[in-house]
């Protein structure tokens, strides 16, 4: 599993230098998973082997995070509270507007994407 | 060493970072435990439940959010690195992208602009400040990234974080109704709008009603992220 978090965080560390090094407007993990995803296709073109399957280092460390990836979120999240006030004060507009907003984007997608599936298919 | 008193013991441990760590990840375990005990009803969600009691436990010890976060912020860190883990499933559903392409580039095209602003606008239509609602851009993307969203366009990312994980629920909750309602039998065009537009909680969701559909939720998640940090300067410059 060191190995893959080794991997994991060297991803990052390239695609944190990169983004501040060309002042690109992109968050540095946001990169580090394209630089991931190419290593793994170059890496498997060369090598001829999977490296994301869940048997091998990386899978294990990648899964291990992504399962309590729930947990990652509360540090942030606990914030809240500096804006607690702000945020009551204005929550019917903050919930109507996430919860229109929510629908919106779900019916927009799921259109898009039946619509475009039936044309390519006939 | 003599014995200390209670109040020299909490003085120490408020401000040592172990207590808050402990805290958080303790706080999180007894939440997923609700959540199961609940069979993952999506509004028991254990993100949102381990953020209340945290909040809570530190408006009534009077503990300053930086103290907290001194300790919390071990957990925090891992967000970077389980952010480009992402990758590892995106790879892994290689197949899956090259044989519906078009159908999940055409939707995200649509979706992701869509999450972004349609949640700006509404919130100023219904009288939100300025400094709210830019925190709503980034709403629909997995949290690490729509943090890392949030500081780029001059937004709070902790706002983000709640808005994240609140869209996340309304996700879950909303997307088998809607998509029965709308008569859509397609479980990768279900799966797939609902991770573009709740995430890793909707994503969550969509593996419990069908494989498929968690399959293209996972997928949605990870694309949607990416092209939202894409996105995300030319959208603050049309939100100025």
């Amino acid at each position: 599993m060191l190995p893959g978090l080794f991997i994991l965080l060297a991803c990052q560390l390239v695609g944190e230098t990169i983004v501040r090094a060309l002042g690109l407007p992109l968050p540095g993990p946001v990169l580090g998973i394209i630089l991931l995803v190419s290593f793994l296709a170059v890496r498997q073109r060369i090598t001829g082997q999977d490296s994301a399957s869940d048997a091998t280092h990386l899978g294990h460390a990648a899964d291990g995070l992504l399962r309590y990836l729930g947990l990652l979120f509360v540090p942030a999240g606990v914030g809240i509270v500096q804006s607690f006030g702000l945020v009551t004060a204005n929550g019917p507009a903050l919930i109507g507007a996430l919860v229109l907003s929510t629908l919106l984007t779900l019916v927009v997608t799921v259109a898009v994407f039946r619509l475009v599936a039936r044309r390519s298919k006939s | 060493m003599k014995p200390a008193s209670l109040f020299d013991l909490w003085v120490y441990l408020a401000a040592s970072p172990l207590l808050w760590l402990t805290v958080t990840i303790g706080t999180y375990l007894i939440a997923l435990q609700l959540a199961r005990l609940s069979r993952f009803n999506p509004l028991v969600n254990p993100v949102l439940i381990a953020i209340l009691v945290v909040a809570l436990l530190l408006i009534l010890t009077h503990t300053d959010y930086r103290v907290y976060f001194a300790g919390a912020q071990f957990v925090h860190f891992l967000l970077g690195p389980a952010t480009v883990a992402l990758g590892v499933p995106l790879y892994r559903n290689r197949e899956l992208v090259r044989r519906a392409a078009l159908p999940i580039a055409a939707s995200l095209l649509a979706g992701a602009p869509t999450a972004m602003l349609s949640a700006v606008w509404l919130a100023r239509w219904f009288g939100a400040p300025h400094d709210l609602t830019l925190a709503l851009a980034p709403k629909s993307v997995t949290a690490g990234i729509a943090m890392g969203i949030a500081s780029q366009i001059g937004a709070d990312p902790t706002l983000t974080a709640v808005f994240v994980i609140t869209t996340g629920i309304i996700g879950a909750v909303a997307v088998t109704p809607l998509m029965n309602l709308l008569k859509i039998r397609d479980f990768a065009a279900r799966g797939f709008a609902a991770g573009l537009a709740s995430h890793g909680i909707g994503t969550a969701r969509a593996f419990q009603v069908n494989d498929v559909a968690g399959a293209f939720a996972g997928l949605a998640m990870a694309l949607n992220g990416l092209l939202s940090a894409l996105l995300a300067p030319l959208v603050a410059q049309l939100l100025q």
